[in-house]
């Protein structure tokens, strides 16, 4: 029986910290360095090495949690959830479970033009594992396979969702603004490439009219925006295949396979791991003061929605400034050139038009952009005084992304600077009447179009420099 | 007299007013190891070379005419689950055989800025999980006094090496009692101080709520010059207490006028050996004749502060313990096919029974359904203990009780568990109350030491210190040198 179902999302996501050391140790976090070079006797789980926590991992958890709606809870503890894994140098990780730092959050999201609110149930502190490389595919298909410690002990938090989101373009969104707000206060350098942010979710589904969730199952390894959306809906295609046979879902752990498209299961709610988490005996709890919070507080960034709604005041259409908003860097890019020029809605488009179109080609994002924000809007005034038409634009634009050259000079160099002297246009204006009298007879007769023709003949002659302006309003005037 | 019968405040005159030197003492300390510790058993290392090349750095420092610090010179032991960068530390286990240090304990790094001499490491329970030494993977102590007796433990090795005159002190570590038990089975000085006194860094971990360092000596000057050094806040180990350390030195005054003594009417009921109780009979009277008020009181709880121990302990040992994988160093076991396999393989060959013991009751009492029945359950008793003691020092300034309610017993005596478990009543609660305890000599029993134990308030030493030098300097148990006897 075929009937409609509720999708039910909650996401799990794991942001690194951008702390300079490591959560527990003042081994560095950088990523990318020589294998095993960042460590020392606490990350390498050493016998008789302790955990001392580093402060700033509890400001950026304050900070995140501060941006996010949270209550930030003035009594927090550490406890170990105890698992054995290589790349597990304790064989249990530092992390916070009964006791979390931040509860009771909420996002809001905009999804088909409709806001919408997902609650955050809870931001905690934990330490990242190090890494596995095997020497064949898989740990149980290698021979051997070695660890590399320099991620063990990085700062993590796990902001945990409620199963507020109704289908995969919220859960979409959800991570989105999630992802933006951790940029705008630099608390996570979001690069999901670098694993830098993860997401785990939680799929389940009812039919309509249900008043208890579905039985959900956990998918991991969603490593993109694009595999969350896609683990979603064949998630929930897949529970509801089963549904309809009348068959059962099990509550289990699921690995999403982003090459085949699927969701393979890894192992059920009886096989799950019993994490023995106790209070972590080597750390003092976390208590904070009110003067603390509150100085977190008060230099927390302008975050994405206040800055959206600054733009929309500005000037910009809702749906551009949602755009611009996505991403720190686009936003900082925008509010460089801004200052520059008061053609801000000029900017904006640009921003979206031709300076996105340039960075998909290019596989690249607006920080490894050559064009400064400020030439740019020296392109946008350019175009609003009418030096350059917006073809002409174009061609500066296309010179402007190889060496960052200011556009005036560019102008200057192409000899591109718009015509606007009116001897001058009205010389070309003069032949091309000349040429066309069939066209100013039919102008003559009403035909309004035909100055169009007129126009674009007089542009060819003038090689694009001519001010359209003038050109229209001297064809005018000489065929009246 | 024979240097290695020396204390570290005789032995410090002598180097200073260049009656010996600081060479010459080490090597009379190796000489009388090479006499004695093929009966005794109690190092598992030597570090000669380090120790002579020291002793001449200190020498050296003399004879230019510098100062020098207290322990300076001075040859000790250091307890084999303590790291020293470049030596091995096992902790008595096969899984840990091969491991050496690569980097120095915190008491370590301020016992070398000190300027004073590692003898060796020296023998204990495997992981410090034991109370004979008999646990260790390697060899078991013989407590000098009566060769076939144990010599205590879990720093068994630590408290025969200085009862039989292999060690002028030297540090142990007491989670449940296993500094102060083996001081009372040698006729020895072992202070447990207060928990976050001394840090726990480069201490491997037993069970980190109870785990604390302290000195092993022959008399309770010495304890205090070892305190001196090795206390103090420690960057390193966020449960180091921030307080300022007193000179201890200062507290050891003959003065118990008016000190309120406890005698918790728990510490001395069934179980308690009447020899060891007629012997702390007469050390409560010496006190009262010396001006101190007897109070008895009550720790209603104290019945179960070994259950509680015994739920506590093993589940912080079964975290603890889990990083011994055979991934990244020690024990691992050969042939696997598989991590898991590599991984159980190594822990059930690398750890002894009464470690795997642990570790499984430990697992057991945190698990999933049992957490609350078990270990919060304990936790919450160990709350009640704590305000018991601190009800109790409204009362009084020290407590007095026997360190463990018999002497030492034979070894291989195949004691059941549990009932080992049971003598370790009296050292327990002090570990779950975080309070610091002294052990010190006062008297005999059939020959063998029998041991006092002071217990006082929190970051109280100093009272401690006072009320054990005081019995101390009253009376001559601590003078009396083990006579390495009796048949193996």
């Amino acid at each position: 029986m075929r009937q409609n179902y509720i999708t039910v999302v909650g996401l799990e996501v794991h942001a690194e910290l951008k702390t300079k050391s490591k959560a527990f140790c003042s081994c560095s976090t950088a990523f990318g360095s020589e294998p095993n070079t960042h460590v020392c006797p606490v990350c390498l789980g050493m016998p008789g090495a302790l955990p001392v926590l580093n402060k700033q991992v509890v400001e950026f958890a304050i900070r995140a949690g501060l941006a996010l709606n949270c209550t930030i809870n003035k009594f927090s503890k550490f406890d170990r959830k105890n698992y054995f894994y290589p790349d597990l140098a304790k064989n249990y990780q530092i992390s916070q479970f009964d006791q979390p730092i931040c509860e009771h959050g909420r996002v809001e999201v905009l999804v088909d033009g409709k806001k919408k609110t997902i609650g955050i149930t809870r931001i905690h502190m934990e330490e990242d594992a190090g890494k596995l490389v095997h020497s064949g595919a898989t740990i149980s298909t290698s021979d051997s396979s070695d660890v590399d410690y320099n991620r063990a002990g990085v700062p993590l938090i796990e902001i945990v969702s409620e199963p507020d989101m109704r289908s995969a373009e919220e859960a979409r969104a959800y991570m989105e603004q999630l992802k933006a707000i951790l940029e705008y206060t630099d608390v996570c350098d979001c690069k999901m490439e670098e694993g830098s942010i993860r997401c785990d979710a939680n799929i389940s589904i009812m039919p309509e009219g249900a008043k208890e969730f579905g039985t959900r199952a956990e998918i991991k390894n969603l490593n993109s925006f694009r595999a969350l959306v896609r683990a979603v809906d064949y998630e929930v295609a897949r529970q509801a295949e089963i549904l309809d046979d009348g068959g059962h879902i099990v509550q289990e752990t699921r690995t999403w396979d982003d090459i085949n498209g699927v969701t393979l299961s890894m192992r059920s709610k009886e096989e799950a791991q019993d994490y023995r988490y106790f209070p972590e005996p080597d750390l003092v709890p976390v208590v904070l003061d009110d003067a603390w919070i509150d100085r977190v507080k008060s230099e927390l960034p302008e975050l994405p929605a206040a800055r959206k709604e600054r733009l929309v005041a500005a000037g910009i259409p809702e749906e551009s400034a949602t755009l611009i908003v996505t991403t720190k860097e686009m936003a900082d890019y925008y509010d460089a050139g801004a200052k520059q020029t008061k053609d801000v809605k000029g900017l904006a488009n640009w921003i979206l038009g031709d300076v996105s179109a340039y960075l998909n080609n290019n596989a690249i994002t607006i920080d490894k952009f050559k064009v400064s924000p400020e030439h740019l809007a020296g392109l946008v005034d350019l175009i609003g005084k009418g030096v350059l038409s917006s073809k002409l634009a174009k061609k500066v634009f296309a010179e402007m992304v190889k060496d960052d050259e200011a556009p005036q000079a560019l102008v200057k160099k192409l000899g591109l600077e718009q015509v606007s002297d009116a001897g001058a246009i009205g010389k070309i204006v003069d032949e091309v009447l000349a040429k066309n009298p069939q066209s100013v007879a039919d102008f003559k007769a009403g035909k309004d179009r035909a100055i169009g023709f007129l126009v674009g003949q007089v542009m060819k002659a003038s090689h694009g420099k001519a001010n359209p302006g003038m050109v229209n309003k001297m064809l005018k005037e000489k065929m009246q | 007299m024979e240097l290695y019968k020396g204390t570290v405040h005789e032995l410090h005159q002598q180097l200073v007013s260049k009656k010996i030197s600081a060479v010459e003492l080490t090597n009379a300390m190796y000489d009388r190891i090479g006499a004695v510790d093929d009966q005794v058993k109690a190092y598992l290392t030597l570090d000669k070379q380090g120790a002579l090349a020291q002793a001449a750095k200190v020498d050296a420092k003399i004879a230019a005419g510098e100062a020098i610090k207290p322990l300076a010179g001075i040859p000790g032991a250091i307890k084999d689950n303590i790291c020293i960068k470049g030596l091995k530390t096992t902790c008595s286990s096969k899984i840990l055989a091969n491991y050496e240090a690569i980097y120095d304990a915190h008491v370590i790094e301020n016992l070398k800025a000190d300027e004073t001499i590692f003898l060796g490491k020296t023998n204990m329970d495997e992981f410090a999980m034991g109370s004979t030494t008999e646990t260790s993977y390697f060899q078991t102590t013989h407590n000098p006094w009566d060769l076939s007796k144990v010599p205590g433990g879990s720093s068994g090795g630590s408290a025969a090496a200085i009862a039989a005159g292999e060690a002028i002190w030297s540090l142990g570590s007491d989670t449940g009692g296993s500094i102060r038990q083996p001081a009372s089975f040698n006729g020895i000085v072992g202070i447990k101080p207060t928990y976050g006194r001394v840090s726990r860094y480069g201490c491997v971990a037993f069970a980190s709520s109870l785990d604390q360092i302290g000195p092993i000596t022959r008399d309770v000057t010495d304890a205090a010059i070892v305190l001196n050094t090795i206390c103090g806040l420690d960057k390193h180990d966020s449960t180091s207490l921030p307080v300022d350390v007193p000179d201890f030195t200062k507290a050891l005054r003959q003065d118990v006028k008016g000190l309120r003594i406890g005698l918790p009417k728990e510490f001395y009921g069934a179980g308690l050996d009447p020899k060891v109780d007629a012997e702390l009979k007469k050390a409560v009277e010496i006190y009262r004749q010396m001006g101190a008020e007897i109070v008895d009181i009550s720790l209603p709880s104290t019945e179960y502060a070994v259950i509680t121990y015994y739920i506590i302990a093993p589940a912080e040992a079964s975290a603890n313990l889990a990083r011994y994988d055979g991934v990244r160093y020690g024990y691992r076991a050969s042939n696997a096919t598989s991590a898991p396999e590599m991984t159980t393989r190594s822990r059930t060959e690398g750890f002894g029974p009464e470690v795997r013991r642990r570790i499984m009751l430990g697992t057991y009492v945190l698990s999933s359904g049992y957490y609350d029945a078990y270990y919060k359950k304990a936790m919450q008793v160990r709350t009640l203990i704590r305000r018991e003691y601190d009800e109790a020092f409204k009362k009084c300034d020290v407590l007095l009780t026997p360190t463990s309610p018999v002497p030492a017993y034979k070894i291989d005596s195949q004691m059941d568990p549990l009932a080992i478990y049971l003598l370790d009543v009296c050292t327990i609660p002090v570990n779950l109350a975080g309070l610091p305890g002294i052990s010190v000599p006062c008297g005999f029993a059939d020959g063998m030491p029998v041991g006092m134990q002071l217990i006082g308030k929190p970051l109280d030493e100093e009272t401690v210190l006072r009320a054990a030098y005081t019995f101390e300097q009253a009376t001559n148990f601590h003078t009396q040198l083990a006579p390495i006897g009796g048949k193996k």
